[in-house]
């Protein structure tokens, strides 16, 4: 085809259908572009509307919600939403709680897990490779299989409603997903080079030495993206974190969970305070905002490690 | 007394992977032993202790057989997975293609794409699902969804109906596994593309041939990511409802327990048929 293009080309207009050739091309290029852009920012457009819902309705205040004109922009800005939000959720204290209740376990579980990711890279020990197929298969055991005797093992010691409950398991590389963090080390450490490791053993550098002084420090993408996925997961857990910590540790999300109750307790029980004070959805929205704010702040700050966790540690490798 | 070095490099390792050893044993297999044997048995929690009669197979009939509501889950958390993890997958598959096209401003949307992930709670999901900001309103108002849910079966029209109420959600669900893609189309090499193209492959035999092999072995990996984490995730109606029954009484932890072991191995029935399916694919992938 293109062989007989050129073929019959007259010298004087080769030009002009070359000039063509590439319009042509161009303006094609330029449409194929157009319509990427398009859909990407339609799903975006998808992806961001309960956002931007959530936003909106946040800042309505009663008569906005009830007027079928104001469909998206409050005709004010109204702040009263966020100011019940807090005092449903008690934001201080819970948000104080979250981060507790949330970094612990995740730093714990982060290292536990590079250690043994470590061991499975690293050394040769007879039944190392069926131990890590276990490993990786514990993925897939849902947390409800083990959660009832681990309830009752929490409650004979005693550790139920105690921080313990969530660190111990975090410990021994079994927190949530903990199986995920094992393989993200191991490959990591799979594709670090051994050279250096081999160096300082002949230095005379013991194998901790080794691991703490030169394979940690290296690894340092991995801890950080190890650390911040843990983190929101156990932020985000709402199931083995209400059933080991009971009533006196709360979460963000679970005091969301219970937003109704805490409202009606909050505004039902005084008397006299009964009408006007009903749950609407704006308050409930706004809530759902002061929930999820500070792990999006989490995101802004450390977008690049979160949507380059998978290239950076490997974890789709060989 | 010097040790042989083979043994001291096994020694190492297994004292570097010990906390696993020691964790799988205590907060993993012992405990879903225990739940086994509660499930064959009728545990009560007393003052004094566990106390447990032995029931058989009892706690198991009961769910599949005189619950009200737990047959009828399971039927709806089948037809689920069916219906949504290939729409997760293949949306994720068909984000990353358009993602890996080199335009500006393609990282802000990976990053608007990638946002979910980390705001992901249960009760978020459910404060969003329950207000409707997880789907546009017009939606479940068009005419032909109206027909559409009206001449389906029930079971299918109750899942059609999760899907419009929540559409928004499933697609949240994308994140991780849009990065996965991402990941390994980045690691095919340009040079295959430009040789296909020289070779005069076109861009859909280019896709076929380059393309998807490369993403064959990730959506494995996307399709078990998908089913295990609609399954453990928080909204779940099955696992809402074991919570609940651990703490009923005239049910109890034995019941719950056998409520965990069935909907365990319904998971893994429908890990095993997308096993399955992928095995076959890739099978005729290969013999053609």
């Amino acid at each position: 085809m293109k062989l007989q293009l050129f073929r019959n080309l007259q010298p004087k207009d080769d030009r002009k259908r070359l000039n063509l050739y590439f319009i042509e091309k161009r303006t094609k290029k330029a449409f194929e572009i157009a319509t990427v852009y398009f859909m990407l920012l339609l799903v975006g457009f998808v992806f961001v509307y309960p956002m931007i819902y959530m936003i909106s309705y946040s800042f309505m205040d009663t008569s906005d919600l009830v007027n079928p004109l104001v469909k998206w922009i409050p005709t004010k800005l109204y702040t009263g939403n966020y100011r019940d939000a807090v005092k449903v959720l008690d934001y201080v204290k819970t948000l104080t709680q979250t981060i507790i209740i949330s970094t612990i376990p995740a730093f714990l579980q982060t290292i536990s897990a590079s250690v043994v990711g470590y061991g499975f890279s690293r050394f040769r020990f007879p039944g190392k490779n069926i131990l890590f197929a276990i490993a990786v298969a514990t993925f897939i055991l849902p947390p409800q299989v083990t959660m009832i005797p681990q309830f009752l093992m929490f409650k004979d010691l005693n550790l139920l409603g105690t921080l313990w409950s969530l660190i111990i398991p975090a410990t021994f590389t079994q927190g949530i997903r903990s199986a995920i963090f094992i393989v993200i080390f191991y490959q990591f450490f799979n594709m670090f080079p051994k050279s250096l490791e081999e160096a300082a053993k002949i230095d005379g550098a013991s194998t901790i030495t080794i691991f703490a002084r030169i394979v940690a420090p290296s690894a340092i993408p991995a801890y950080l993206i190890s650390f911040l996925f843990s983190l929101v997961w156990y932020w985000n857990d709402t199931v083995i974190t209400a059933l080991y910590l009971g009533e006196k540790w709360t979460t963000l999300p679970l005091q969301l969970q219970r937003f109704e109750d805490m409202f009606r307790r909050l505004y039902m029980a005084v008397p006299g305070m009964t009408t006007g004070r009903t749950l609407n959805e704006a308050i409930v929205m706004a809530g759902t905002l002061l929930t999820i704010l500070p792990l999006i702040l989490i995101y802004f700050i450390a977008q690049d490690w979160f949507v380059e966790s998978i290239d950076r540690t490997g974890i789709t490798g060989e | 007394m010097r040790i042989k070095l083979r043994t001291r490099e096994a020694l190492k390792g297994l004292l570097f992977v010990s906390p696993w050893i020691i964790g799988f044993l205590i907060f993993t297999i012992i405990p879903l032993i225990r739940t086994f044997f509660y499930s064959l048995n009728e545990v009560k929690v007393t003052a004094s202790g566990v106390r447990m009669f032995f029931v058989g197979l009892k706690n198991f009939k009961d769910a599949l057989l005189t619950d009200v509501d737990y047959p009828q889950m399971l039927v709806d958390y089948f037809l689920q997975m069916i219906v949504f993890v290939p729409i997760i997958v293949s949306f994720a598959m068909i984000m990353s293609l358009l993602l890996n096209i080199e335009i500006k401003g393609r990282s802000l949307f990976r990053t608007i794409y990638f946002l979910p992930v980390v705001i992901a709670s249960g009760p978020v999901f459910d404060k969003l699902l329950s207000k409707g900001a997880m789907t546009f309103s017009g939606l479940a108002n068009l005419q032909f969804v109206k027909t559409l849910q009206t001449s389906l079966p029930p079971v299918f029209s109750r899942v059609l109906g999760m899907f419009i109420s929540g559409f928004i959600m499933i697609l949240w669900y994308s994140g991780v596994q849009i990065l996965v893609y991402l990941a390994g189309l980045q690691k095919i090499d340009k040079s295959m593309y430009e040789a296909a193209k020289i070779d005069g492959a076109s861009r859909w035999q280019i896709l076929w041939k380059i393309t998807m092999p490369v993403l064959a072995p990730l959506t494995f990996v996307n399709i078990i990511y998908t089913i295990v984490t609609l399954s453990t995730f928080a909204t779940s109606p099955i696992i809402k409802k074991i919570l609940v029954d651990m703490y009923r009484p005239e049910r109890g932890l034995g019941y719950a327990s056998a409520l965990a072991w069935i909907y365990f191995l319904t998971i893994l029935a429908v890990i095993g048929l997308f096993s399955l399916i992928s095995a076959i694919y890739r099978r005729k992938v290969r013999v053609s």
